[in-house]
Parts: structure tokens; sequence; C-alpha cells
């Protein structure tokens, strides 16, 4: 196909008869942003039955039904941006903007990235698994480059000149001929365009990148030093009363009895009572908290499991119901073990982690009443599953619920609603300001729908805003885990045996980079028994730490350096290239452990990131105290499309991969968190922060991928390899150092 | 409950309250001063730091009957006229956040240091700023804003004096 074969490029024209639902949303939405251009992605299967070839490197599960992406251009050459994929702190307002001005050819500043509002952009899976850079960076970048092509079409019917002659540059379209030029605005102006991007277009190479591939600032930096940005406990809205939500003494706890009559003495507050749910609304804040203090609950909480025994119930309590077959085999492993000449048979261990986001859940959720005339303008994306399209009676009111809440799953979020609601996708709008992170903890719509019900019953706007504590014990928490390795090899360091089992943590990047004959890589889903769920990487971090601590003990036990022992059962070109380059920026070859001061290294790869890391780690002879002093990570995604945010998400994957190495975990009894204050719960600080240099190889010739998660698998090995070759102790459990760092 | 005349960012507002409630609380739910926020409620991130009479303060730990006679800066009364304080435009310069959750409470118990100590060191900045808490680890990046701040020539007016 040639790329820049426009008859694939279908406009369709305002005027035009079509049966298509979405189609009629969009003229609205349009007519509501008061014309221009409009440009929208169709799904990959469209593209794929076009053109004849599969999917153009997308996922088509994980992509809208309809429409993925949005771009509309108005009469100043503005363009608005619409995407589902929402801000977190880890830059992609900046880093998808400046992929979007890089193939439309316009400064940085005419981009407005609108995220992550259900009523406003097309359906979206979520913001996780690094999927941001390389799946909505390529849709955007489509979009935008098609865009492109559309203006320029556009501007040589104006001049009646053939297309191939023009150029274009800072929001215009330049004719080099005769240096006339004419802006997108001036040729989008009065219409009314929707154009359809069915199939690929010719994008701009990342070596020839000048926008993307940079050092652009984060959006809207300002501010956050000023305190103006509002996240989601900041919203409020006019006449809004203030939430809480009774929560119990345990998990799995039952109430025995409840006395609420003192929320009437506190003035203005009100008992929603509904089933199990108890919450207080009062008319400010510091009520609410006095009322809900006011009730008086006795609850039972059966007898549950505690840290102490927890890997053995792990092991010993499968998921009912769980595949128990093994997600790898290859040769045959138990042979290949009993020849091995060298054979290491060992248990790493992770717990429970939180991922206390500075921000809490919250929510502000608002009820109106919606009358059906007033629906037409709403510019709803298409949902084939919304049953809210068909024929209503005129006249009849609906409900339509807003809540603004944080959360990396806005749409997740409003199917929540529309269950617990019982209403229609068109019925709840999910809007989520950029908020005070997640770390893969915010999945959920916990607070969004307390606010909801709570507003339900007063029928005001109801803020609710989880307390620490609510946060550290009824959000969900990183999966405990055990891993047993067996692994053997030959005399010379060759693997030739690995026997893998992961229970209850999780399968992700489970599978060994190393080359191995004879394999057995098996997860073992547990009953756990705390409520645990997705984090940043998620069992990325165990998996690597087992098998790159597993590793360095192979190589000390072959008589190897761990770098050389690695590269030798290596093959893949690109994480030798990471692992080479944290070697010598490091100084791995001169560098001597000693046992006060260790050196170690680990490697790994992970959603399209390649990574490897040095730690040098100081060890107090008096006090054994153990301080990470020095980290070194080589990193590769391939074409780097901000590199400041990079560096800026690397360096703070491994800060937060400090707590999880040395000293956080959760520690519970019974049905309570033991520790659910930042007291109690130790997350890493200024002090506990290494020297760290980071080196960033720019595969230009390679597909962006994202780099929000796989920056922090490298620390805890990379630490406890390093904590290895000081004291000849190795460290099997995270966290590795919970007193004595 | 009792009436307050609160000097915020050099104004005067006019706040009922009970007096034991939090002037974090106040500051944001009553004030709609956002800028503040609630990271834990006692103490120990640093999230909702604001100067009172000019000594960083935790407002989630401070009732606003302690503070009403009190000066009180909030990240909201830095900015002068369009203009950023050194510490503001030193964390803009730098990057030095990602959420950007922490930077309010980051940069009033930073401007509260560099007022305190001219051109401190490493280690005086960790000891201090060490009761704030970044969650997504951007502590070296603060580190660079608080030295490039401490570089930078201190502005004519500002909330923070």
């Amino acid at each position: 196909m040639n790329p820049f074969d426009s008859s694939l490029l279908d406009p369709v024209l305002e005027t035009e008869h079509s049966t298509n639902a979405a189609q009629f949303d969009r003229r609205d939405f349009l007519r509501l942003l008061g014309g221009g251009l409009l440009v929208c992605l169709a799904p990959p299967a469209a593209i794929s039955q076009e053109s004849g070839r599969g999917g153009g490197g997308w996922s088509g599960h994980e992509l809208p039904k309809d429409l993925s992406a949005w771009i509309h251009i108005d009469a100043d050459s503005k363009v608005k941006v619409f995407t589902g994929k929402v801000e977190v702190g880890q830059n992609i307002r900046t880093s998808l903007a400046q992929q979007v001005a890089e193939e439309l050819r316009v400064p940085f500043d005419s981009i407005t990235m609108i995220m992550g509002d259900t009523d406003l952009v097309p359906w979206d899976m979520g913001t996780f698994g690094s999927r941001t850079t390389p799946t909505m960076g390529p849709q955007l970048r489509t979009m935008a480059a098609a865009a492109r092509e559309t203006l320029i079409e556009m501007a040589a019917d104006r001049w009646h000149i053939d297309k191939a002659a023009l150029t274009c540059d800072d929001c215009k379209i330049v004719d080099p001929k005769t240096a006339r030029t004419i802006s997108y605005g001036e040729l989008t102006r009065g219409e009314k365009l929707v154009k359809t991007v069915s199939g690929e277009v010719h994008l701009t190479p990342p070596a020839q990148w000048k926008i993307a591939g940079t050092l652009v600032p984060k959006a809207e930096g300002r501010d956050f030093v000023t305190g103006k940005h509002k996240f989601p406990s900041d919203i409020t809205r006019p006449g809004m009363m203030y939430g809480a939500v009774l929560r119990p003494d345990g998990f799995n706890a039952t109430l025995s009895l409840i006395d609420t009559t003192g929320v009437g003495r506190i003035p203005g507050a009100k008992l929603v009572q509904d089933g199990d749910f108890i919450g207080v609304v009062a008319p400010d804040a510091y009520s609410a908290q006095k009322a809900l203090a006011a009730i008086e609950a006795r609850w039972k909480v059966p007898e549950q499991p505690s840290n102490q025994g927890l890997f053995e119930y792990l092991k010993n309590n499968p998921e009912p119901g769980a595949d128990s077959a093994p997600q790898h085999v290859s040769g045959n492993v138990a042979e290949a073990f009993a020849s091995a000449d060298i054979k290491l048979d060992d248990q790493y261990t992770v717990e429970y982690i939180a991922h206390a986001p500075l921000e809490p859940r919250a929510a502000v959720a608002e009820w109106t009443d919606v009358h059906p005339s007033d629906e037409s303008l709403s510019p709803h994306p298409a949902n084939p599953e919304d049953d809210s399209r068909g024929p209503r009676s005129p006249g009849t009111p609906k409900v339509k619920l807003t809540v603004w809440t944080g959360t990396q799953r806005p749409f997740g979020v409003r199917d929540e609603l529309m269950q617990a609601f019982h209403l229609s996708a068109s019925q709840v709008r999910v809007i989520q300001p950029d908020m005070g992170s997640g770390y893969g903890g915010k999945h959920t719509g916990e607070a969004a729908i307390e606010a909801a019900r709570l507003a339900k019953a007063v029928g005001k706007p109801v803020k609710v805003v989880w307390t620490r504590q609510d946060e550290f014990t009824w959000a969900y928490l990183r999966p405990a885990g055990l891993i047993e390795i067996r692994a053997g090899l030959k005399r010379d360091g060759t693997l030739v045996a690995w026997e893998y089992h992961n229970y209850n943590s999780g399968p992700a990047a489970m599978g060994t980079y190393y080359n191995v004959p004879n394999q057995l890589v098996q997860f073992h889903p547990s009953k756990s028994p705390l409520r645990q769920g997705s984090y940043r990487g998620l069992a990325s971090t165990a998996n690597h730490f087992a098998r790159e601590s597993h590793m360095d003990a192979l190589a000390h036990a072959a008589n190897m350096d761990p770098l050389e022992f690695r590269l030798k059962n290596l093959t893949d070109p690109r994480l030798r290239a990471v692992l080479q380059a944290a070697a010598d920026k490091f100084g791995w070859a001169q560098a001597k452990s000693s046992p006060t001061c260790g050196n170690g290294i680990a490697c790994g790869f992970d959603k399209g990131g390649y990574v490897a890391t040095c730690a040098e780690v100081a060890i107090d002879p008096a006090t054994k105290k153990i301080h990470i002093r020095r980290v070194v990570q080589a990193w590769e995604c391939g074409a780097i499309v901000n590199p400041d945010g990079l560096k800026n998400q690397l360096t703070g994957a491994i800060v937060q991969g400090i707590g999880g190495a040395l000293f956080e975990r959760i520690l519970f009894s019974n049905g309570k968190i033991e520790n659910a204050h930042f007291v109690q719960y130790r997350v890493p600080r200024f002090s506990d922060t290494s020297q760290i240099e980071i080196v960033l190889l720019d595969r230009k010739d390679l597909p962006s991928a994202g780099a929000g998660e796989t920056g922090l698998v490298g620390l805890a090995p990379a630490v406890g390899n390093a904590i290895f070759a000081a004291t000849g102790s190795r460290p099997r459990s995270m966290p590795m150092a919970p007193d004595n760092s | 409950m009792p009436d307050y005349v609160l000097n915020i960012n050099g104004g005067r507002f006019k706040v009922t309250a009970p007096e034991d409630e939090t002037l974090l609380s106040v500051l944001r739910t009553r004030l709609d001063l956002t800028g503040t926020k609630y990271g834990c409620g006692e103490g120990q991130c640093g999230a909702c730091t604001v100067l009172v009479d000019g000594a960083p303060t935790r407002s989630c730990a401070v009732p606003v009957a302690g503070v009403a006679n009190a000066k009180i800066t909030t990240i909201e009364g830095l900015e002068q006229h369009g203009v950023l304080t050194p510490v503001q435009q030193a964390f803009l310069d730098e990057g030095a956040f990602q959420c950007g959750y922490c930077t309010s409470g980051m940069i009033m118990s930073a401007t509260a240091l560099l007022r305190d100590t001219h051109q401190p060191g490493d280690d005086q900045i960790l000891a201090y700023m060490n009761a704030n808490v970044c969650r997504c680890g951007t502590y070296p990046r603060i580190l660079a804003a608080i030295k490039r701040a401490a570089q930078m020539p201190a502005p004519t007016t500002g909330g923070a004096k």
C-alpha cells in the first residue's frame, strides 16, 4: 500500500446521508465545537478489512467499538485532542500533545488535550499496562497526519494546484513556489467537516521529529506550582455537601449493633442508611466527620489469616477453579535438572504493599434532571450497548449522574455507576481531573459510588474524600506472593534447567528471557486473605526480584562474574545493550565489593521496555543498616517521545522501588491492617534516595513503548545482589530490610 | 460556632468555624483555597504545609483557633502580580513534579528553608525536607530545584516574607 494514498481517507461531509448513529453524534459534536475539521480514527478491524492486512500493529481487544480518538481543528487553528487516557503524573498530557503537534506541524502550545471525560472522549479501556505510548500515541499521530493531508488537499483544491507541491509548517499550508500561505484556521473556518481515517497514513519518522522526541516541559506546569490546578479532591459544586462513610472494624465484618442517634445532634447532618451502607452528609467536612464519629457501631470480625504464616497459606490455598496448567513448558526440566552440574533450589517472597497515592480516593457526585430535548446536544460517543438511544416518550425527564473522581479507568467507573444505579451509559458522565496519582491503585470507583449514593439520598451534590487510613485499609493492595525456583547449570555456566512457580503474586513478566532449553513456568493463583489488585508493573517487580536474585546466586555458584554470566545466557540484543550500558556507566568492571559496600547488577524486560540496573549499597559496620548509595539505570523503549519526562518516570520508579525493596510492607492480623498510617507504613523519603544516574538508549528505528512501569523492576534485585556481594547473605524476601534501613 | 478573621496571603477572611476545626479544613472547605492538600491528616506527609508567621506548619494538625491572630501564607499567596517566587520558578524550571500533588507543600517547606538558611548544603536540605513525601519519587529534582532557587535573587515582594 502506498502510504501516501489518500483514497483511504474518506471525508464524510455534513450534508451526506448517514444511518450511522456515531456519525450523527460526531456532527452534533462538531456543531457544539462551532464547526471546523473533526478527524476520527476507525477501529483496526475496519483498517485490516480495507487494507487487506492485519491490525496495523494494534491489539484489537483494548480498542473501542466505535472510534478511538478525535482531533478537532478550529477557525483559529487551535487543536483539541480527545482521548480517554488520563494524566496521573506520568506526563502523557504532554507527550501525546507533542506527537499531535509533530504530525500536524503546529506549535505545542496550540494543542489542548481533552482527557478522561466520558461524555467528551471516545471509549477507552483505561490508563494502565504502559499502553498509552504504544497504542494511543500511534493513533493520535495517524489522525494528526491524516488531518494534515486533508488540509493540504483543501488548500490544493482552493488554489487549483497539485497537492504534491504543497508543504505545511506552523499551522499553515505553504506553496513553496509562490510563497503564498493559508492557515489551517482559514481553511476550516465555516466548514463542518468530519473525516474518518480508515487507513494508514504517512507518519513522520522519529529521526525527523522536531517536537516529539524533545524536552517539552509538563503541560500546564505553572498551575502545579501556584496551587491553581484542581485535583479531583479539590472539585466543588454549587450547593455541595460533604459525605463520610462508616467503615467496618475489619474485613468480612458483620454489624452486630448500631446506634445512629448521635448524628441528629450534629447541626445540618443527615444519616443515609441503605442496607449495609451507612453514611452521613453534612454542610461542611468538619460536621460530616463529627456526625460519622457520633455513630456507635459494634462489629463482629471473624478470625482471619495474618502476616504470620502468610506464604504457606498462599501456597496451600489455591483459588478455587483456577487453571492449574503451566504457562510455559519446553524440553524436559526434570531430566535436565537431574543431570545438571550445578543446582540451586530456593524460595523468594514479596509482602503485600500499598500504593498510597498522596491524593486518596475522592469523588464529587451530582444528580441532575435532563430533558430529552437537551440531550440531543450531548456529544456522547456511540455505544452499541447503550439502550438510551431508543425511542422514548417525549418530555419525560431523565436523571443524569455526573461524577468527578480520580481514576485510571473513567469508563470502568462509568460502568460501575451504571450497574450500581441501573443507568444507561448516556446517563452517567465521569470526569477525571488530572489526579494525585495512582500507581495502578485507582482502577476502581469506590468513592464515586459512595458519593453518588449519598448525593442521591440528599438531592444535592456530595463530595467524599477517603482518609489516609481508609486508603490503606479499603483500597486494594499489590499481591503478596511466594516464588519457588529450581535451576540447573552446566559446569561452564550454561543454563540447562529452569523451573519456576509463582504463588499468588502474579504472572506478569514471569517467563525468563535467558536461554534455557528445559523450562517449566507456572502461576498458581491463591485465595488472598486481603483485597489485592493492580500495581505499577504488576508482578513484574516480584518476578524480576526472584529471577534476577536467583541468576546472581547461580553466577556465584558457577564462580562467574554476574554480568558475564548473564551475557553468556542471553541473546536478546536490546537487553544485552542496556546491560552493557548500565555496567559501563556504573564502572562494573572496576567495582569491588567489601563488607561495608556491595555492588549488584540486574536486568529485565516487560511491556516493551528494557532495563538494566546497577546498585551500590553501603552497610554501616556498627549498626548493619543498609543505605542505597548509588543507582545507575540504563533504559531502552524504542524511539523516545520526551527524554525529560522519561527520565522523570525512571527516576521516580527507582525511588518508589526503594520502598518495596527495603521497607514497605502491609502488616495485618485478624482482618485488620495494623499499619494504616504514614507513621507506621514507611514510604521512601528524601533521605532514602540514592544518587541516581539514568542512561537512555534512544532507538529511533523502533516503535515507542511505555515507560511508566518497567523502570521499577531492576532496583530490588540489584540492591539484593549488592547486599549479597557485601555480606555473603542473600536476601530472598521483599522488603529486604524492614527494620534495618 | 465562633467567628474568625483570618489573615491569609495579606487579605482578611471572615470565617465561621468550630474552634477545633483544622486550618487545613478551613482553608480547603470554607475558603476554597484548595492549593493546600490533604495527604494524611496526621502531620506525616507535608502536603498541607503552610507558613504561620513564617514558620512551616502542618495545617492538618493546627486548629483554626490557634492561628486566629497569625499571618498565614498558603501556596496561593506566593505569586505576586504574575511573578513566581524563586522556589516556584525553580520547581517549574527543573520539572520537579510528576502528579504535582505534593508540590504545594514542598514549595512551602522549601520557601521557609531558604528564608532561614542561605545556600543550604545537600544534607541540610534533606534533613529539612525529609518530612515532606513525594510518592512519585521526584526527590532528586526537588533537591535540584531548591538548590537552583537558592542561587536566584530573592523577589522584591512576596507573601512568604
